[in-house]
């Protein structure tokens, strides 16, 4: 089964850096159809609230993804469809999230990129930026506790939430603990609208990780050879006790901030620039280059990949939505301790 | 032998640890230096390990719980004062709240929140929470009257698979005294009819439970004989209990120290009156604290929040309608 092929229960462990540069431009290729199709369904009226895709930001994701393994903890933001595939969400997980199919892991009760499993180590994310950072610090601590001490913890960030409160207080919680924690920084150039030039001073975020004593290293973003170094890297270092790590990636939104926003913000000159480039494009050159595809070979590619998201969006437009009336308004797990009025 | 409010808090913290491996303590200064009032004194040496200091970074404090909850595990937070909460209420509401009814992944983390006003603590060192936390959905939120209950309660919390925003007030800290510690208790979720009477009812909690009951000593060579309830916790709240004693008396003054506007007193007397007007003999009343910024001066705090004469006052004119 295509879907099966492609996600990372069945993906082989990667022998060597070749199959896992195909191996993860498959995840970037994947979730940019993914995404495309979100986009068209939201366009359709087929979804409730909003579509925010990772157009640009699929080779940084996709490598953090293929970089991490079963037992780590991966705390994805909002444009990492590609990342939440290479560490193995199923497709339908997607799609049930963003049609509100009951079946999905959120059941109507959260939607679009608020999805996750926590028992499978992908937490899901609030829309409160940088709140995650230290989530994912106490699932590391937790580990350890337990006497696991290989396992990591990522979760994603981008320019804007760089400037929360939460970030700062949870890098440092992360350096003070000495914490497995790799933090990887799209900076796509615009948080929602801002420029950058509006969201910070610094020369460079990555300046922030030397203020609380981390490693640090900044990639090209768009070129998927450099993100797979600097993401492979980053997580042996926290995987071998190095502290936390930082990632920071210049690169651009390719979109707006959702599909509701036409980005009109975005400068040509900005599109024109390095970071604008379309990092499926710089990918596919590089693997045509190295002699590891052929045009053919990723025409198919692209077609498995279409096949996979027709075949779970067919699947779950067939799935029952959440019934208000056969809900469990219940908010605790405990039931007994539930308030009750007469009006509930 | 005595135990205080305080060292009951320590005890039933000490005995989590000692029963139970999930747990462990998170908070500023609560390792070594045993926490801003001691509630944590000796526990970093009894349990190495586990009672451990944090950056002063209240949000990333309680996202580290809840990050530690979701991998199996039973933190407890010290707030340094509830007063600091606010910084970390986005990971109380949204993250601890949530996750349950999100994911059906429990989040059980107790947060403890020295709350309520001292004197001399001024604004920021004296505030009480609970209202705000029993406003989301989510959350446990419970306000020990007594050492028992401070005991008790804080065992229940740890155990439960929910977030519990533990209340416990400073006033009572060091003052309050039992015997020993309870081996049996109410269940969180239970008020408790703290004196009986039968001419009005006074539902109170926390730190007012003591002023409540001063007011009734105040009122009984008046011939007043007043009923108080001991909410225990507002969240959830025990409207059987309260209704009951409501009606058997037909009156209802509802006392909180925190700000008027909303909170717990608001809502038992819109529960009264919704689900038992018929019960009331005369309109229920409220006293609350003033509407300003808990103030500094002790002349300034004695008169912002309820005390027994206060009470005793707003009481008399419950009776007298």
């Amino acid at each position: 089964m295509v879907q099966a092929t492609l996600s990372r229960e069945a993906a082989p462990s990667p022998a060597s850096n070749v199959d896992t540069t195909v191996e993860t431009f498959r995840f970037m290729l994947l979730a940019r159809v993914l995404d495309e199709k979100m986009a068209n369904l939201y366009r359709a009226g087929k979804i409730h609230g909003g579509v925010f895709l990772g157009r640009g930001q699929e080779a940084l994701s996709a490598s953090l993804g293929v970089s991490l393994r079963k037992g780590d903890v991966f705390a994805p933001l909002v444009r990492d469809t590609a990342g939440r595939l290479a560490f193995g969400e199923p497709i339908l997980d997607c799609v049930r999230t963003y049609l509100g199919s009951v079946l999905g892991p959120m059941r109507g009760r959260d939607g679009n990129v608020h999805r996750g499993r926590p028992s499978a180590g992908i937490l899901p994310m609030i829309s409160h930026l940088g709140a995650m950072i230290s989530v994912v610090n106490g699932a590391l601590f937790a580990k350890r506790a337990a006497g696991v001490q290989d396992a990591v913890g990522a979760t994603c960030l981008g320019d804007g939430g760089m400037s929360t409160g939460a970030f700062h207080e949870a890098l440092n919680q992360a350096a003070v603990e000495r914490l497995p924690l790799v933090l990887v920084v799209a900076n796509n150039q615009y948080a929602y609208s801002t420029p950058n030039r509006h969201q910070f001073a610094c020369t460079s975020l990555l300046d922030r990780a030397r203020g609380y004593g981390v490693a640090g290293q900044a990639v090209d973003g768009t070129d998927l050879t450099a993100c797979l170094n600097a993401l492979r890297s980053a997580v042996v270092a926290a995987r071998a006790g190095q502290g936390p790590q930082l990632v920071v990636a210049s690169l651009l939104r390719l979109c707006g901030h959702g599909e509701h926003d036409d980005a009109s913000y975005i400068t040509p000159e900005i599109k024109k620039s390095a970071v604008g480039r379309d990092c499926i494009a710089v990918a596919e050159a590089q693997l045509l280059q190295a002699d590891l595809a052929t045009r053919p070979a990723l025409a198919g590619l692209r077609a498995e990949c279409v096949a996979a998201v027709e075949q779970a969006v067919a699947t779950v437009q067939r799935e029952p939505a959440p019934d208000p009336f056969a809900e469990q308004w219940q908010a605790l797990s405990a039931a007994h301790l539930l308030d009750t009025t007469q009006e509930s | 032998m005595s135990i205080t409010y305080l060292e009951a808090i320590r005890e039933a913290q000490a005995r989590a640890l000692a029963e139970d491996p999930r747990v462990f303590i998170y908070g500023e200064d609560v390792g070594q230096f045993g926490g801003a009032f001691k509630a944590t004194k000796n526990l970093a040496a009894e349990f190495p390990g586990r009672v451990k200091d944090a950056p002063i970074s209240e949000d990333a404090i309680v996202g580290f719980a809840v990050g530690a909850a979701i991998e199996g595990m039973r933190p407890i937070v010290e707030m340094q004062f509830a007063d600091f909460s606010t910084v970390a209420i986005n990971q109380i509401v949204n993250q601890a709240g949530t996750l349950f009814w999100r994911t059906q992944t429990p989040c059980p983390i107790v947060v403890r929140m020295p709350c309520g006003g001292t004197s001399g603590s001024g604004p920021f060192h004296s505030q009480n929470m609970e209202a705000i936390y029993s406003h989301y959905p989510g959350l446990v939120v419970v306000t020990p009257a007594t050492v028992e209950d401070a005991y008790s309660m804080l065992i229940e919390a740890v155990a439960l698979n929910d977030p519990v925003i533990f209340c416990e007030h400073k006033l009572l800290y060091y003052h309050l005294k039992a015997e020993k510690l309870p081996t049996e208790a109410l269940p969180i979720g239970k008020a408790r009819i703290a004196r009986e009477g039968r001419d009005m009812t006074i539902v109170t909690y926390s730190a007012m439970i003591h002023e409540a009951l001063a007011a009734a000593d105040e009122l009984e060579p008046e011939g007043w004989r007043v009923e108080v309830v001991d909410l225990r916790s507002v969240k959830p709240l025990d409207t059987d209990t309260v209704m009951a004693s409501v009606a058997r008396t037909g009156r209802l003054l509802c006392v909180g120290e925190s700000w008027p506007w909303g909170g717990v007193t608001a809502e038992v007397i819109a529960r009264v009156t919704s689900e038992g007007f018929a019960l009331l003999d005369a309109p229920p009343q409220r006293l609350n604290s003033k509407d300003t910024p808990v103030p500094y001066h002790p002349s300034l705090w004695a008169a912002h929040r309820p005390t027994g004469h206060s009470i005793a006052a707003a009481a008399r004119r419950v009776l007298r309608q």
